[in-house]
This record gives C-alpha cells, structure tokens and sequence, in this order.
C-alpha cells in the first residue's frame, strides 16, 4: 500500500508536466479520465519518474491509460480536493490522508462453552468498504480491503462469493447449531452479476484464482461437481436477482484443510496475525481441536438504514471447538491460554470495534462455571431462536487487560454435569447395503419441535458415477408417505454434471423424515480412478435449509449495531429463524479392478489369442488335401535305386 | 529360419486340425483313461498334503505400506483397571441377568463417547439346543469416539460379546479400558466403534443389518441412532480370564470367506513385537518343519483351517463382517497350563498397536490376500499354489466326460443300425430329464421340509422340535436312496446302454460344474466335496458289482462326508468321540447348518441339499441302471 503512495506524486508530477509541455494532450486525457474506461491493470507500476518517459509513454495508449487510472484513484483517494483542479494541483496536496475513512474494520471473538465440556471459539472479523467495484471506475487504491479479493471480485463480476474450509464435522447433537455452518472440506457458491455471459467460464476461472489465494485444491472444482440449486443457496446480501443461472455451487468434501490454507487467510485481514485477536490463531493450538473451519463471505450489503446505496462487505469467520478429553488432566478448564497457547495484550490497532463474548447464558449466578477476570459489561444478543447472555471484554479499553496489561480469561467448570440440548433440526446421512452393485442412500431430518412442523429444503447432489434411480425415490416420516411440495431434479450425465436433487419437504413435529434413493455404482475408465481406488468416492454432504421456529422473537431490524455472529443470515421474520445444517459426506466404494491385474490380463490374452485365435485362424486358412500315404521303406528304397538307374520311379 | 518357425508352429496348431493326430491324442486318453485319472488324483491329494510343507509355501510379509513401515507406540497402561472394569461388569450383569444395558450407557457416556443402542428380537425356525434359545430379544450398546477434525466417513470396530454366565467379562472390562484411553488421544483419524453385542452372533447381525439398513434374514431390529461413515476393519475379541497364556486368531467367516491376510499378518506382527505367544486354530507354530512331527502338526493346522472353512460358518463374531466388505478377525485369549502369563495390560497395548496401525490405513485393506490356507501364522498357501490340488482332481471328471463322449459318438457306429439309433434318441433325452428332474426335487424336498414339517413331527412322534427337524433331515436324505427303481417305472421300456451313458456325461459335467464354482468361492469345500465325489463319479457304472459299490457310494454321501468330517476334526483339536458321542455331534451340527442358513445366511446347507445331494442321486441312479 505504501508503494502505491509513492507512485502518486511521481505520476500527478508526469501529468503536471504533461499539461505545461503539450496542453492538447492534457486536454485529451482529463476528457479520458472523466470517462474513466477500466483498463486491463497489468502495468501499474510502470510508471517511471521523468518526463522524457512519460513523453515516450504518450505515444503508447495501453501505458497512457494506465496512468489515468491511477490519477483517478488520486481523485478518490482525496475527496475533500475539488476534483476538476486535481491535474494542476501540487503532487504533495493530494496526498493528504482521507478525512472520512470509507471502511471499516470489526473483530470479534465469541466463547461459548458446551455441555458436551468441549469450548466453541468463533472469530469474526468484519471488514465493510463503501465502495463500488462494478461501477465504471476501476477501484485500486485498497486500505483495509484485502486487494486480492478486490480485484477478485471487480475482475469476475462477483456479486456474492462465500467459501468455506472445514475439517471436521460439526457434531450437532453434542453442539448444537453452530453460528456459521460449512461441510466438511471445501465449499464454494457464488452469485455472479446479471452483466456476465459466459458464467461457466467465469465460474472456472474464478476457481483456479480462489485456488491460487487460499493454497486449495479449488481447481478440482468442475462441471462434474458444479451445480446450480434452484432454491436453496439464495443470496445473503441485498439485490433482487435470484435468477439460479447466475449461481454456481460445489463442494470438495475431499480437500484437507490445514496450515497452508491457515496462512493466506490470516493475511486477509489488516492486522494479519500481529496484533488483535488474529494473535490467537496460532496452527499448532487451532489443528489440535475436534473442528475447524475456516470461511470468507463477501457480499453487498446497505450502507445505512435507508439502503440508498451499497457497500462490501467481507467477513472473515473462524471456528473450532477445542476438546475437552483430548486436552489431557479430565479438569475442566479452560483459559485463553490453554486454548490458544497466547494471552491478549490489544485489539487491532485499524479496528473501530474489537469484543470477546463469552456465553453466560447456562451460568446466570455462577453455579455452573466461574469467569475470571469478571466483567461488568453484559450484553444480550437473540441468535438460532434463543437469547443468549454474553459477557464483554471490549478490548479498546485499556482497563479490560487490568494491570498484568495481558487478558487471559479463564473458564472453571463447578458442576460436571449437563444435559445435551437437541437442536430443533438435525441430519444425518448414509449408505445402506453391501456389494458394490447398488446401494441405498438414506437422508434422515429429525424435527424435535414438540408441535410445530416446518419445511425444509434439501439439497442433494450426487456424482454422476452413482447412478441415482430417481423412481425409487421415497420420502416418508412417521411410517407414512410425505410428499414434498417442491421437487427439482436434474439427471446427471456421465463425466459432464452430477445429480442436483432439491426438494422442499414439510417436517411433521417430533419425527424423523427419511429421504432414500437407490443407486447403482458405475464402473469408470481405468484412468478415470484416483491413485488410491480403494479408499472409497466421495458424495459431499446433502444441505438441509429451513426457517425453523423461534423460541423468542427475532431482530428484523438489520441495521441496528448487533453483534457480528448474530447478524450474518438476515431474518425476515420475528418467528423463525434461517438454520442451514449439513449432513455427513459419504464414503462410497466403488467396483474397483485389481490395479497389478493388467500385467496378468497381458499375459492371458496374448496367450487367448495365441493358441485359440491362431489355432482357428490356422483352421480356417488351411486347405485340406488327400494326401497320398506315403511309400513302405522298401519302395522307397526301390526308388531311389530306380532313380540311379535313371528309370521313372514306381 | 523364418520358414522353419513357421512349420513349427504349423505343427503345434496342426494338434487339433490335423484329424490323425487328434486321433492318436484322443485315442490314447481314452485307452489310458483310467490310469491317468488314477495318478491325477493321486497327484491332487499330495499336491495338497505338500501345501503344508514348509519348503513349499510363502513367509507372511505386510503388503500393505500404510501398515508397514510406520511406527506406533503402545501405550495402554490400565490394564488392571479394565479387569477391575469387567468385574463391575460382571457383577451388573448378574444382577440385571443379562446386559446391564444402564449401566454400559452410562459408563460409556462418563468417557465422553456418543452412545445408542439398539433393540433385536428374532424367533429362531425351531429352538437351538447348543445355546438353548428360541425367541431371541435383546440389545446391543455401542459407544462411538469421534475422531478430531474427520468428517465421519470412515470408522473401525472393536466388539466384545456379552456372553451368558461368566464368560467374556474381561473382554468387555478391556474393551471399556481401551475406550477411556483412545478417547484421551488426538492421532485418531477414524472413528472407533466400541460395540458390546448380545446374543452373540445374533446380536452381531443385528446390528450389522442396522448400521447397513439392510435385512437379508428377516430379523427385528430397531434402527441405528449413530453411524461412522464406512466401517474398514473390526476386531472382535474374547477374554475370559484374567491373565492369559495365548491368543488365538481366528479367520473363518460366514460362507468360507477369509478377511485380508494383512489382518492376520498385521496380529502376528505384533504378538512378535509384544512378545505374546499367539496361536492360529489353536496351535502354536513349529520350527523344526524337517521332522516327521513338524510336518503333521502343520497339516493339522491347515485341516483344522480347511475343514472350519469349509463348514461356512462363522467361527467368530467377526465372521458376520466379511459379507459386507469389512476385513474382520476374532481374537480370543486363552488359558492354559503353561507356564508364561500374559497379563491384560500387555493385551490392551497389542490392541492399541493393532488399532494404531489400521487407523493409518489410507485405504481399506486390499493390498494382500483373500483366498489362502495357513499352515502356520507365519506362513501361507495362496490360491495359486492351492488351486493346482483341486484341479487335479477336476481334471478327472473332464477326462472321464471325453472318454465318455467318444464312447458313445462310437456306439451308433459300432451298432451300425442307423434306425435303432434313432429310435432311441427320443427315449433318451427323457431317460436323463427324468432323474434329473427327480434328484433335483428330492433335493427341494430336503431342502424345505424340516423346516416346514417340524410341527407335523412333534404331533405325531414323541421328539424334540429341533430332533424332529434333524431327523425329518435324514429321513428325506435316505429316502432319496429309494428312488431309481421308482425312476424308471416313470419311464416307459428299459433304460439302455446308451442311455445311462448319455446321464453319466451329463451329471459328470454337471459335478465339474458344480464343484468348481463352489471352489472358487470356498476351496475348502470344494475341496473336500471333489475329494469324495470325484472318485464315484469316475468309476460308477451299471456294470460295477452293485452291492459292494452301492456301500462305496454311501460311504462317499455328502451325509457320510459330513459325519467323517466331524470325527476327524475332533481328532485334529485332540478331543476324540466315540461313536456314539459323534452321532450326537452329528445331529447337533446338521442343526446348527439349517440354523446357519436361516440366521446368518449361510449358504452351504443349501448348496448341499439343493445341487450336491441331487448330483450325487444321479451317480446313485446310473449305478442301478436297468
């Protein structure tokens, strides 16, 4: 960013000198800038200082363009300058820092403590830029904005881009419902703008890019695991297109994800890893916990309460839930630093706002755990239909890290006991049968409202090389048939697109919905197998969306300050609330042949053909004769003595 | 050169095309028909007797790397607290008189796994009098230990049978024991299944059926709560004493289906990292293969094998794995008289190790072996040095079907009566259909009337259900005996020379047929059925002296193989039985082969009752042709 800076005397100083040496020209090129045509920005930097190169880059229009480009970033860089005098003003003026910043920064960690004994660690941290990236004017200058995603975003027509990286699965009936749910591995879904044509292609190159930012394997993602879901994955950010031509949606339930995806998405955010929260995510502490997940979601979102106009917003999201068994000693408790092996010594220093919570909800007079250092400061935020107790840390204030001038909260646990709490929805997903003929996939949802039923939507999609018989599709709940009110189905087609089933299917109360589908497993080309064959396919999870009804009313109000984790789906209604759950991904075997057989299949045909080809070959060919039996001893001796003698033979 | 090779081999095809020479070769299998049918079976059984003689068969190695060469520690320290565990069990076990199904839950939950159970009933076709029961209720208790940051694709198995009365308590104390350490640990990528079944083998398959949500044997079972994504490996393991002085493996599973060798090596590595003595059917391995003694007691081992395999039964809770793709063994300790103790920790620490290694499998276990025989637990048999054995002895029955076909392509010729020839070609398609038809229901017969007719029986002879099955069994069994004579008053005109020759070709070829897709699947059983039938088969005719030949045919009766099989696995496990005592055992496992099959789904009593009993009818048939 501070290269950047530096360029912009240099090139105000070439346009300055531009204007005195030749005015046409300069004339020219305000008239250009004002139209402001984005240009391709591989040259940034090739501005060079003196005007013999600036005069020999007027000749070359690719350059010129180039540099009016950045003179308008100038303009926007500095807002409080009268815009139409920025080419005559002195390069030193307009590089005043912005009056107003534009963005702004927010973190967050949230703590809760489960009845499993286990801890819940949800980062968020919230980046918003009042900014237009589709606009005509090429945005360069980025300050908390990460410029990769930007560019990414302005580059691709992206209108809403979330990816997730997830190791582990979420363990709902142990948890509860986590705020921000992803399947294990990799998820992408993006919604492109209604201006791109060719969205296949956009979609491909825009995973080879995120593949190259997050250090993921995103550019396995392909049209055999692209699908476009016609109802559930609507856009979380405001806009009215829901035109599903504009969506793409793919899962890598495969990908592993470790440090090196870690390390590009810590340096995302605007204080990287050195101050503020971020100084928690140390790897070793974070991989050594029953779940990740690591996650980015951009979107449009309104800039003030009237929605008169957009800006970005990036929120970068971390979980992990640190097990309680696997930590050793069976004492409950948990401090910052047993957690994250680092203590807080301050907030992001760019951040407007930085805040722990910690769920107090379970613990009103401290009879189930003790909080040190206590906090005065209580907030009450309504997330997943519940209203919950926090208790704050504002780490902007100084006094929160007392006079050890570090935080590091710790958890004690009194009583051991705790009932689970069964979330109000719940999937669960397998493989029924044996051989590797056909098999069975059952999708179970579990509605445990005792009196309300809801809908849900479910998503599945299915690689091709399971071959789904879609007539033996069967819905059932409570022994009876439930026929859903809403079915979408897309067949496969081999090597081309996978199965995209959707089906909107209403939840008796207190029961379980089971979905099953039969299938047959397809036999692939030798070469379409992967180097470990017998370690199984896999099915990505199936996605179960629903408004699940409230206990408490919900906060319709989405402009109003909430905390981050409590405000990522909007809510359209007091009632219910949006839940999105994933189920298991399935490891499925397929007929696999025996990978050394083909020496032995060599072997065995060339010898096939040998002996049982040449052999009839010879049959067929051959012209059968009657052929003479052949002379006694004696005649033939007769005859040769005949033949000595110079007589005919016998 | 070229032109010479090419005459060459113009000679080796000219084999077939050239008819004088097919002649000579023809003729001289013919002419030395016997003889050589003689020395290939002499052949087949020493090539097998030599399948257990050191020299000739393969060292076990580790094929699979992921298992190889990586290292584990084992680290299980508690193994007095297990037993100390398994006595709590015992004593709630008592109490409740049965599966303390609470009580497991609840110490399952208190070490942090997720715990479900499930419910089975099943009502057995008639009772089972070995493990006197009848309707069968109960329930299985599983805890499952999620393994860190893993999606729930893949799991492994540990189960211990709640056995009746005093057994097995260890196991269970053991099995809870490795439960609350593996859960302290943070290398886990699989989840594990801790599974305590009831009713053992009934238990197994209920819950079996329930994690794949199939029902292939008609039982009720509530269904699962909890799944681990695709099962890779199971152990299941059997301890009822406190310390022990082996361990035994067992393989044999449900239909003569072996797990991977890779388990089997994958034990054996370990009892010789450990430093446990570990057994295969119960018999310690020899070193000194060049004595007379060495060399007896490795066949015994191989027979024990191969006559357990070829039972298809499962001879362990893990035999019910292996239909569903699952390489699974049984481990069981054992206590005898011997001197060196192993005590439980050491046990819990193989089974970490064990547990250790297959968590590092990248894939499932596929790199090894199916199909071997073990002489030993260090040495195997492959199926390409098995499988000679038995095609020795099918070779027979192929050259005593050509001997025949040329017989009879030169019967008509030999008439020379064109007309005779055929009239009697009508006559004879029916003269075959008719015992085949015949055999092939006595076997339906056989197959579905015990079952059916107990009711019947008990009303109306003062037995047992299950005698009455058993006896019902036999008596269909002799009976068929009967049938020629009532044969051929079905047909019409006496049966001719060419006519049972015709039925000869046909249940020769139907034998070779039969017994050798059974070997493919399970070579001991085929084995064993090639070894008595191919003999019979070869050297039936009309001509034989009939009552000394019909002996030798009933001696050689698939029943009469069974009741030798039994004595001779007594002998080989050094439990003889009399006579009388072995045809007890008889009955018992003539039971135990219906129960199999209907409970498990094990295919051997039908194979026997519905393909092997009607082929060898038909070899009863030919001998009294008339």
């Amino acid at each position: 960013m501070a290269a950047h800076r530096c360029h912009f005397p240099a090139l105000v100083l070439i346009l300055w000198s531009l204007s005195v040496f030749i005015v046409a020209d300069v004339q020219e090129t305000t008239r250009l800038t004002d139209t402001g045509p984005s240009a391709a920005s591989s040259q940034q930097t090739a501005a060079a200082g003196e005007p013999p190169a600036a005069a020999e880059t007027r000749r070359q229009p690719p350059e010129e363009e180039d540099r009016r480009w950045e003179a308008t970033e100038v303009e926007e860089a500095a807002p409080g300058d009268a815009p139409s005098d920025s080419q005559t003003s002195s390069a030193p003026e307009t590089v005043v820092t912005p009056s107003q910043p534009e963005d702004d920064f927010q973190e967050e960690l949230v703590i809760r403590p489960l009845h499993s004994g286990d801890i819940y660690a949800s980062f968020q941290f919230r980046t918003v830029w009042d900014t237009d990236f589709m606009g005509g004017k090429k945005v360069s200058h980025y300050r908390l904005f990460p410029k990769s995603l930007g560019q990414v975003i302005s580059k691709f027509s992206v209108r809403e881009l979330h990816i997730s990286f997830t190791q582990g699965y979420w363990r709902t009936m142990q948890w509860g419902q986590p705020f921000l749910p992803s399947p294990p591995g990799a998820e992408l879904w993006v919604w492109f703008q209604d201006t791109v044509t060719d969205v296949d292609g956009t979609w491909k190159e825009l995973t080879n890019v995120l593949s190259g930012i997050f250090c993921a394997s995103l550019n396995f993602i392909d049209s055999t695991n692209t699908v476009q879901p016609s109802a559930s994955f609507k856009p979380l950010g405001i806009g009215n297109v829901t035109d599903h031509r504009f969506l793409r949606y793919a899962t890598l339930p495969r990908e592993i994800v470790c440090t090196e995806n870690l390390t590009p998405w810590k340096k995302l955010l605007p204080c990287g890893s050195k101050a503020g929260l971020a100084v928690l995510m140390k790897s070793e502490k974070l991989f050594h916990s029953s779940f990740h997940s690591q996650a980015v979601h951009i979107r449009p979102v309104c800039q003030d309460w009237q929605c008169k106009s957009t800006s970005w917003e990036l929120r970068q999201t971390l979980n992990v839930v640190f097990d309680l068994h696997s930590s050793g000693q069976g004492k409950r408790e948990w401090s910052l630093f047993k957690m994250f092996s680092r203590t807080l010594t301050e907030a992001c220093p760019l951040a407007s706002s930085s805040k722990i919570y910690i769920d107090v909800t379970d613990n009103p007079q401290g009879e189930q755990f003790e909080l040190s250092p206590a906090t005065p400061l209580l907030s009450q935020a309504v997330v997943l239909g519940d209203r919950r107790t926090y208790s704050v840390y504002d780490l902007t204030q100084q006094a929160t890290f007392g006079s050890m001038r570090s935080l590091n909260m710790l958890l004690r646990w009194k009583s051991s006991d705790g009932d689970m709490m069964r979330p109000l929805l719940h999937g669960e997903r397998y493989v029924a049968g044996y051989g590797l003929q056909t098999g069975e996939i059952h999708t179970l949802m579990y509605n445990h409202h005792p009196y309300r039923a809801f809908p849900v939507l479910l998503l599945d999609t299915v690689p091709w090389y399971l071959r789904l018989y879609i007539h033996t599709l069967t819905v059932t709940s409570k022994g009876k048939d439930n026929k859903p009110s809403y079915i979408h189905y897309q067949p496969s087609k081999d090597r081309v697109r996978p199965h995209l089933l959707e089906m909107l299917v209403q939840l008796p109360p207190n029961s379980v919905t089971e979905v099953t589908v039969q299938f047959e497993r397809a036999l692939l080309k030798w070469t379409e197998y992967t180097p470990d064959p017998n370690h199984g396919f896999y099915v990505g999870s199936s996605v179960v969306s629903a408004l699940v009804p409230s206990v408490v009313a919900m906060d319709t109000n989405s402009t109003q300050e909430r905390p981050l984790f409590s405000s990522f789906f909007p809510s359209k209604e007091e009632s219910s609330y949006f839940v999105r759950i994933y189920t298991e991904p399935l490891l499925v075997n397929l007929p696999t042949p025996d990978f050394s057989m083909p020496y032995n299949v060599i072997c065995l045909t060339c010898t096939v053909v040998a002996v049982g080809y040449g052999s009839l070959y010879n049959l067929l060919t051959r012209t059968f004769q009657v052929e003479e039996p052949s002379p006694g001893l004696a005649k033939r001796l007769a005859n040769i003595i005949r033949k000595m003698r110079g007589v005919p033979p016998l | 050169m070229k032109v010479q090779g090419l005459t060459i081999q113009e000679n080796n095809m000219g084999l077939l095309s050239d008819p004088n020479r097919r002649r000579a070769l023809i003729s001289m299998l013919t002419r030395l028909n016997a003889p050589i049918c003689v020395v290939c079976y002499m052949a087949g059984v020493a090539w097998f007797m030599g399948l257990a003689f050191e020299p000739f068969t393969l060292r076990t190695y580790m094929s699979e790397n992921a298992m190889g060469s990586t290292m584990v520690e084992e680290r299980f320290p508690a193994g007095e607290r297990a037993l100390a565990t398994g006595r709590e069990f015992a004593a709630h076990k008592k109490k409740v008189g049965g599966m303390p199904v609470d009580w497991l839950v609840k110490t399952m939950q208190s070490q942090g796994l997720e715990v479900f159970t499930q419910r089975f009933s099943r009502t057995l076709p008639f009772p089972d009098e070995n493990k006197e029961r009848y309707v069968v209720e109960g329930t299985n208790v599983y805890g499952i230990l999620r393994a860190p940051r893993a999606p729930r694709t893949e799991a492994l198995v540990l189960s211990a049978p709640c056995s009746p009365g005093n057994n097995n308590n260890q196991a269970v104390g053991l099995l809870l024991g490795l439960s609350q350490y593996f859960r302290n640990q943070i290398y886990w990528a699989k989840d594990i299944i801790f599974l305590v079944n009831e009713h053992d083998l009934i238990g197994m398959q209920a819950w079996l059926e329930g994690y794949h949500h199939t029902n292939t044997t008609g039982m009720d079972w509530s269904p699962l709560q909890g799944r681990g994504g695709s099962i890779q490996a199971a152990l299941s393991l059997e301890l009822s004493s406190d310390v022990i002085t082996s361990l035994d493996l067992v393989l044999e599973g449900l239909n003569g289906q072996l797990p991977n060798l890779d388990l089997a090596n994958l034990f054996y590595a370990f009892c010789q990292k450990i430093g446990v003595l570990c057994t295969i059917q119960g018999k310690l391995q020899r070193d000194d293969w060049d004595t007379a003694s060495g060399y007896s007691h490795a066949v015994q081992t191989m027979m024990l094998m191969v006559l357990k395999q070829a039972s298809g039964r499962p001879w362990g809770d893990h035999g019910l794995f292996l239909r569903y793709h699952i390489e699974a063994a049984s481990i069981k300790g054992i206590n005898s008289f011997r001197q060196y103790k192993t005590d439980a920790t050491t046990i819990g620490r193989l089974l970490e190790g064990m547990f250790r290694k297959l968590n590092n499998l990248l894939e499932r276990l596929h790199q090894s072996y199916f199909f071997y025989l073990m002489p030993s637990l260090s040495r195997f048999v492959s199926i390409g040095y098995y499988m000679p054995a038995f095609g020795l002895l099918a070779v027979i029955l192929l050259l005593r079907a050509l001997d025949l076909w040329v017989q009879l392509s030169a019967l008509p010729s030999r008439t020379e009566d064109g007309i005779a020839d055929i009239e009697q070609s009508g006559p004879g398609v029916l003269s075959v259909l008719t015992p085949l038809v015949i055999s092939h229901l006595t076997g339906v017969a056989l197959y579905t009337l015990p079952i059916r007719s107990q009711e019947m029986a008990v009303e109306h002879f003062p037995v047992f259900e299950t005698e009455a099955v058993v006896l019902t069994a036999i008596a269909i069994y002799t009976a068929g005996l009967a049938l020629p004579h009532n044969t051929h008053r079905l047909v019409s005109g006496e049966g001719t020379e060419q006519g049972w020759r015709v039925l000869k070709l046909v249940a020769v070829l139907y034998l070779a047929v039969l017994l050798g897709c059974t070997a493919l699947i399970n070579f001991s059983l085929g084995f064993i059925l090639a070894l008595t039938l191919v003999p019979l088969a070869a050297f039936i005719t009309p001509h034989v002296p009939k009552l000394l030949s019909a002996l030798f045919m009933v001696l050689l009766s698939p029943g009469c193989t069974l009741f030798f099989s039994i004595f001779f696995f007594q002998e080989l496990q050094e439990t003889p039985v009399n006579l009388q005592e072995g045809w007890v055992l008889f009955l018992s496992v003539i039971s135990q082969g219906i129960l199999d099959h209907s409970l498990y789904g094990s295919l051997v009593y039908p194979l026997v009752a519905l393909l092997v009993y009607p082929c060898w009818l038909l070899f009863w048939n030919i001998l009294f042709w008339k």
